[in-house]
C-alpha cells in the first residue's frame, strides 16, 4: 500500500512536469507558426496603415522599442551599479538595510503602477505623452534587477583580490572599479541583459507614458510607438490583418527575448 | 586579473602629477563613497516619491469618497461615481484561481526536479520552466485571445457547465473570456516563480534529513514529506511571491477577462481587475476626478502587492538564513 501511494505521488509529479513543458511547447509553437506565416518584408520596412486598410508594417514600433530600451539602459545601468557598489562595499547599518528593502519593494511593484508614477511625474508636468517618459518607466523597472544581480556578484568577489589591489597602493575606489567590478563582470552583464530582455516586452508602463504613434518618430519629447503596445492595440482590434501583424510582432519580440535568455544561460553555465 | 592591474598602473603613470595625487588620495575614496552613497539615497527617494506623487495626484478621489471607495460597487464615469470593489474582487478572485491551479502543479514539478529527475536533466528542465517567466505578458495575452479563449468557450466551459452546472460558480452563459480564463493564464505565468523558489528551498534542506527518514524504513514519498515539511516556509514564500505577481499582472489579464465592472457569482462571467481598469481607462479619463480615482486604484494595488511582497520576503529570508547556519 505504501509503495502504491509512493508510485502514485511520483507519477503525479512527473505528469505535472509534463503538463508544464507541454504548455511551454504549445505557446511557443503557436507563436512560431503564426509568426512565420505572418511576417513579411513590409512588416519591417513600412509604417502602419490607417484603420481598415490592409498591409503596412511596424517599422516605427521596432525603432521606437529599440530607442526606448536603449535610453532606459543608459539611465538605469550607472545608477543601479553605483547603488549596488554602495550596498555591497560600504552598505552596513540602517540605511543599507532600508535601501535593500526598498529595492525589493520596487521589484515587486506592478509595472502598471510604475507607469502611473511616471505619468504623474513626467507626463503631467510636460502636458504631453513622450518617449522619454516611456524610457524612464522602463528604466525604473530595470533598476531593481540590476541592483540585485550586481550586489550579489560583487559579494562573490574574494576579499583577497581587494587586498592585493590595496597592497599595491591603489585607492579603494580604483580597486572597486578596476578589480572588483571587472572580476564580477560576467554576472553583472548577464543581469543587465536579462533585464533588457524583460523591459523589451513590457507593455503596461508604456500605455500612458509613451502612448504610441502611427508615425515614425525619433524625437524624445513626442509620443512614440513600441512593439508591445502595438501588439496590444492590434490584438484587441477587430481587423484580421492587424491580428496577423500582432502575431508577427509577437514572434519578433519573443524570439529576441528567448535568444537573449538562452544565450545568457548558456554563456554563464559554460564559464562556470 | 594581471592585465587589469597592469593597465591601471599604466594609466596612473600617464596622468598629470597633481591630478594623480588627488586620484590616489584618501579624498578621492571619500568622494567615490559619497557618489555611490548618493545613488543609494536616490533609490530611497525614488520609492518615497512614487508613493507621495501618487497620493498627491489622487487627492480629489480620496477626499471625495474616503474609505467608501474600497467598498462601493458602482463605477460610473458618466455620473462621476467611483467605487473600486468590482476591481478588487476581480483581482483577488482571478489570482486565487491562479494559485489553486499553479500551486499543486508547481509543487509537483519541484518534487520531480529534486527527487526524481536524472541529475543531468535537472538544469535543463528548470531552465525550460523558467523560460515561461521570460515570455512577455502581452504575448500571453495574444495567445489567450486567439487560442485559449476559443478553446475554453468551445470545449472546457460546456463540460464545466454540464458537470458542475448545479453550482452557482459555473452557471450562466459563457463567452470564453472571464475570471476562469484569466486565472488559467495567470497560473501559467506564476508557475515558474513558485517552482523556482520551491526547488531552491527543497535543495536547501540538508540531505541528512532525507537519509534519516529513508534509514528508518520510509518510502521515498514519506521521506519527501519530511523534506517538504522542512522546506515549508520557503515554499510558502514562493507561493506568496507568485500571488504578488498575479495580483499586479496587467496585459494578459486585460486581454482575456472581459473588462466588465460587475461582481458576478459565476467564474465563467466577464469581470475586471484593478490593473486592467487602469490600463484600459487611464488615457480615456477626461476629467480630473476620473483620473484621480484611477490613480487611487493604483495606490490600492500598490498597497496590496506591497503587503504580499513583504510577507513573502519574510518567509524567503528565513530559508536563506537557515541554509547559511547549516552550511
Amino acid at each position: 500500500m505504501r509503495k502504491l501511494i509512493d508510485k502514485i505521488v511520483f507519477s503525479i509529479c512527473s505528469i505535472s512536469t509534463a503538463i508544464v513543458l507541454a504548455i511551454l511547447f504549445i505557446i511557443i509553437v503557436y507563436i512560431l507558426l503564426n509568426g512565420i506565416f505572418s511576417i513579411n518584408l513590409a512588416f519591417f520596412t513600412s509604417l502602419p496603415k490607417p484603420v481598415g486598410e490592409e498591409g503596412g508594417g511596424m517599422a516605427n514600433a521596432i525603432v521606437g522599442s529599440a530607442i526606448m530600451v536603449f535610453i532606459a539602459s543608459l539611465i538605469s545601468i550607472p545608477i543601479s551599479i553605483g547603488a549596488a557598489i554602495y550596498l555591497a562595499e560600504f552598505g552596513k547599518g540602517y540605511l543599507a538595510t532600508s535601501v535593500r528593502f526598498l529595492v525589493d519593494v520596487l521589484a515587486g511593484v506592478p509595472s502598471i503602477v510604475i507607469g502611473i508614477f511616471i505619468y504623474t511625474l513626467v507626463v503631467l508636468p510636460m502636458k504631453r505623452f513622450s518617449a522619454i517618459a516611456g524610457a524612464l518607466a522602463l528604466a525604473m523597472i530595470m533598476i531593481p534587477t540590476i541592483v540585485r544581480a550586481t550586489e550579489e556578484a560583487i559579494r562573490l568577489v574574494p576579499q583577497t583580490l581587494r587586498e592585493a589591489g590595496l597592497a599595491l597602493g591603489a585607492p579603494y575606489w580604483r580597486v572597486t572599479l578596476e578589480i572588483v567590478l571587472v572580476s564580477a563582470r560576467k554576472a553583472i552583464i548577464s543581469g543587465v541583459l536579462l533585464s533588457i530582455a524583460r523591459i523589451a516586452g513590457e507593455t503596461a508602463p508604456l500605455l500612458f507614458t509613451a502612448l504610441g504613434n502611427r508615425f515614425f518618430v525619433t524625437v524624445l519629447d513626442r509620443p512614440m510607438s513600441s512593439l508591445p503596445v502595438q501588439i496590444y492595440s492590434y490584438a484587441v482590434s477587430p481587423y484580421e490583418d492587424w491580428h496577423r501583424q500582432a502575431w508577427a510582432a509577437t514572434f519578433l519580440l519573443v524570439m529576441f527575448i528567448l535568444v537573449v535568455n538562452m544565450s545568457v544561460r548558456l554563456f554563464t553555465r559554460a564559464k562556470d | 586579473m594581471e592585465k587589469t592591474l597592469n593597465s591601471s598602473s599604466k594609466d596612473s603613470v600617464n596622468l598629470k602629477p597633481r591630478k594623480k595625487r588627488w586620484l590616489m588620495s584618501p579624498a578621492s575614496d571619500k568622494a567615490f563613497q559619497k557618489l555611490t552613497y548618493s545613488l543609494a539615497i536616490f533609490l530611497f527617494l525614488l520609492v518615497t516619491a512614487l508613493v507621495g506623487s501618487m497620493i498627491y495626484n489622487s487627492k480629489l478621489s480620496i477626499l471625495k469618497f474616503g474609505f467608501g471607495f474600497v467598498f462601493s460597487t458602482t463605477w460610473d464615469p458618466v455620473k462621476e461615481v467611483f467605487g473600486a470593489l468590482p476591481f478588487v474582487y476581480g483581482t483577488l478572485v482571478s489570482s486565487l484561481i491562479a494559485l489553486l491551479i499553479a500551486v499543486p502543479i508547481s509543487l509537483g514539478v519541484a518534487i520531480f526536479l529534486t527527487e526524481q529527475c536524472p541529475y543531468k536533466l535537472r538544469p535543463v528542465v528548470l531552465t525550460l520552466v523558467e523560460l515561461l517567466a521570460a515570455i512577455p505578458s502581452v504575448a500571453y495575452g495574444l495567445w489567450g485571445i486567439f487560442v485559449l479563449v476559443p478553446f475554453m468557450r468551445n470545449h472546457v466551459n460546456p463540460i464545466l457547465e454540464k458537470v458542475l452546472g448545479f453550482l452557482p460558480l459555473f452557471k450562466g452563459p459563457s463567452y470564453g473570456i472571464g475570471l476562469l480564463t484569466a486565472g488559467m493564464i495567470l497560473a501559467v505565468m506564476i508557475i515558474p516563480i513558485i517552482t523556482a523558489i520551491s526547488v531552491s528551498s527543497l535543495n536547501a534542506v540538508p540531505p541528512t534529513q532525507r537519509e534519516a527518514a529513508l534509514a528508518l524504513g520510509a518510502t521515498r514519498w514519506e521521506a519527501t514529506q519530511v523534506v517538504l515539511l522542512n522546506a515549508r516556509s520557503g515554499i510558502l514564500g514562493g507561493v506568496i511571491l507568485g500571488l504578488g505577481r498575479a495580483l499586479g499582472e496587467t496585459m494578459a489579464v486585460t486581454m482575456v477577462i472581459g473588462n466588465r465592472p460587475e461582481i458576478a457569482t459565476s467564474l465563467l462571467a466577464p469581470a475586471y481587475t484593478m490593473a486592467s481598469v487602469i490600463a484600459n481607462e487611464f488615457t480615456e479619463a477626461t476629467y480630473d476626478l476620473y483620473l484621480h480615482a484611477l490613480i487611487e486604484i493604483g495606490i490600492l494595488l500598490f498597497i496590496i502587492t506591497f503587503i504580499v511582497q513583504a510577507i513573502a520576503q519574510l518567509f524567503i529570508r528565513q530559508i536563506t538564513k537557515g541554509t547559511k547556519s547549516h552550511a
